[in-house]
């Protein structure tokens, strides 16, 4: 009995391939459940670390709202707002986006303080509107990094996401949570693998927004 | 000559802290012309050009552009009609060469066609090969980016150009290619320049008139170049000027009246009877030249043979001179190169067109300066008193 049986196991008994425990289902609800977070996350961060990277000023606030969204510890969240509200997506988006607010936020002010000052200078001198200096001269340059904190908040929710296994919802946690519950460890690895995968395929898209997104004269720099 | 475009009127800035980085400056900026704003680290030159296009508000003061104060309009449209070029070009990186250049008219609302079109002129304009128009920034070597910075600031073909030490971060021989061509295109074009330096020699050389500013934000002195090299107005501009103010002066005296010596000059295929008739004792050397008449070297008469003159034994010529375009100060550093002490003129083409020593140089200098009095600006070129040899023909 070793792992590469287990993956052989799971993956290759056609049972889990269809019906509403299928892995197509549970894949698709764990994408859902991700981008929904991710979605929220970055409608939250993003334009605070924007604005605040643009104007320079509450730096410090950042890192401490970053710190103690890093501290929160997400399992005690999720806990606690099942108790707070009951069962529901509420209680386990609260924690995906509490953990996902602070890389992207964090990572969008640094990147847009790291901007080199001189094109913004010539792009005031030349009399461009202070939204045009954010959108056309910083944002293009910062986007490589903004993207990486996009990016990290990803993958921190589909590892994470598994946790709406715990309050009765679906995703690719209930193959674990359902697994050691009935110690069919078969089904535990065979979560844990394809939540190991989206995580690669969430690096791969990624990339790919990457080179679409990201002009050819900053990615060379970088 | 020219009209005030940009007044100065008695502006001071004063940073909260108390600091006063210009303080009470008056400045007429003329019209269609260079002004550079020199002086050393901490004097307000930049922030005195900041404060022409609002990237810093003065304290006290006002600023005049064309009569009207500059803060009467909004502060976009202001900056939208003056070019502006700052040290390292600011180019924007994630933009192609020719959207980094069309950026201004793109502002003013021009389509996106008409924006390129213009972009693609101006990269004619300032020595740019059309090539690049696809490149990205980091594509291109300093200079290349800093005729970028220039050609984005003369898109929407603004009267005034303020540039911030444009030049001081390439190394010495682009800077003086890219102060050579803004004086071409200045010459095209007549913008209202505002040049800031800390390069006394940049300033001389592409200023129309130059204010000397000293630390404080205070004028030292405000005059052409060649006033400012002769009559420095006080110990503080004279330092900083620098030790060789005099040899810098020279570059304002044409060295058109040099009298010129022909007869020591042999062609490199010489007989030994022409070489005998050229040692006519007048000079100790003879300058050989090559078949195309451009110079070789010097050599004593006795040394040379005729038919087998070694080109590689001859002694330097030092970098010769064009008595049509060329200064005092090219003729007298040609000279001084030279180990014979003779300075070798040259025509347009390069051919040798007479040799000439020191001691005419010196006499050239000396004249030079009997004709301009050491108080007024060396305006008019000086009538030379003939002091040659005296069989010495006058070469043009």
């Amino acid at each position: 009995m070793n792992l590469l049986h287990f993956i052989n196991a799971f993956f290759g008994d056609g049972a889990h391939w269809h019906g509403y425990n299928g892995i197509p289902t549970r894949v698709g609800e764990h994408v859902g459940y991700t981008l929904e977070a991710l979605a929220i996350a970055a409608l939250i961060a993003l334009p605070v670390g924007l604005v605040t990277g643009h104007y320079g000023r509450g730096g410090n606030v950042l890192a401490m709202i970053a710190v103690a969204g890093r501290a929160l510890p997400t399992f005690g969240l999720l806990v606690l707002m099942t108790l707070l509200v009951g069962f529901g997506m509420v209680n386990v988006m609260t924690p995906l986006v509490v953990l996902a607010v602070p890389p992207i936020l964090v990572t969008t002010y640094e990147a847009m303080r790291s901007v080199d000052p001189s094109p913004v200078d010539a792009a005031r001198g030349m009399g461009m509107s202070e939204a045009g200096v954010l959108f056309q001269v910083e944002l293009p340059a910062a986007l490589p990094l903004i993207l990486g904190g996009l990016r990290s908040g990803a993958i921190q929710i589909v590892s994470t996401a598994t946790i709406a296994a715990y309050v009765s919802l679906g995703g690719l946690g209930r193959y674990i949570v359902d697994g050691l519950y009935q110690r069919d460890y078969e089904k535990v690895v065979g979560g844990a693998t394809l939540v190991a995968g989206l995580a690669l395929v969430t690096l791969a898209v990624f990339w790919a927004l990457g080179r679409f997104a990201v002009s050819r004269g900053v990615r060379q720099r970088a | 000559m020219f009209g005030v475009l940009i007044r100065i009127d008695s502006v001071t800035k004063r940073y909260p802290d108390g600091t006063v980085a210009v303080d009470r400056l008056s400045l007429d900026i003329p019209d269609r012309s260079i002004t550079v704003l020199v002086g050393p680290s901490g004097c307000g030159k930049t922030t005195t050009l900041r404060m022409i296009n609002r990237m810093v508000e003065p304290t006290e003061g006002t600023i005049l552009l064309d009569g009207k104060d500059v803060t009467q309009q909004p502060v976009n449209t202001l900056r939208r009609s003056m070019g502006y070029v700052i040290q390292n070009a600011g180019l924007f990186q994630h933009r192609t060469i020719l959207d980094n250049i069309a950026t201004v008219p793109r502002l003013l609302g021009w389509g996106k066609d008409r924006a390129r079109g213009r972009a693609r002129e101006l990269m004619e304009r300032v020595g740019l090969d059309a090539a690049l128009a696809k490149r990205y920034p980091y594509q291109l070597s300093g200079g290349q980016q800093q005729r970028v910075g220039v050609a984005r600031a003369l898109a929407a073909d603004p009267p005034v150009l303020l540039m911030d030490e444009p030049f001081s971060a390439v190394d010495p021989v682009v800077r003086k290619g890219l102060q050579d061509e803004l004086l071409r295109i200045q010459a095209e074009l007549g913008k209202t320049i505002v040049f800031v330096t800390h390069d006394i020699d940049e300033a001389v050389k592409l200023g129309t008139m130059v204010a000397v500013l000293r630390t404080g934000g205070r004028l030292a002195q405000y005059a052409p170049p060649a006033e400012l090299l002769s009559a420095p107005a006080d110990a503080f501009v004279e330092d900083f000027l620098g030790a060789d103010r005099g040899i810098r002066r020279l570059s304002f005296f044409p060295a058109t009246d040099l009298a010129l010596l022909t007869t020591p000059i042999v062609a490199v295929d010489a007989t030994a009877e022409q070489i005998a008739a050229r040692a006519t004792g007048e000079t100790p050397y003879l300058l050989v030249t090559g078949l195309d008449g451009r110079p070789l070297g010097w050599s004593a008469p006795h040394e040379l043979t005729a038919g087998s003159i070694d080109p590689g034994r001859l002694l330097s010529h030092g970098r010769p001179f064009v008595p049509g375009t060329d200064s005092l100060r090219a003729a007298l550093d040609c000279a001084v190169l030279s180990p014979t002490g003779w300075a070798v003129a040259v025509g347009a083409d390069g051919r040798v067109t007479g040799v000439v020593s020191q001691q005419t140089i010196a006499e050239a200098i000396r004249g030079a300066h009997a004709a301009v009095p050491a108080d007024a600006p060396a305006a008019a070129p000086p009538s030379l008193s003939k002091g040659g040899p005296s069989d010495a023909k006058v070469a043009g």
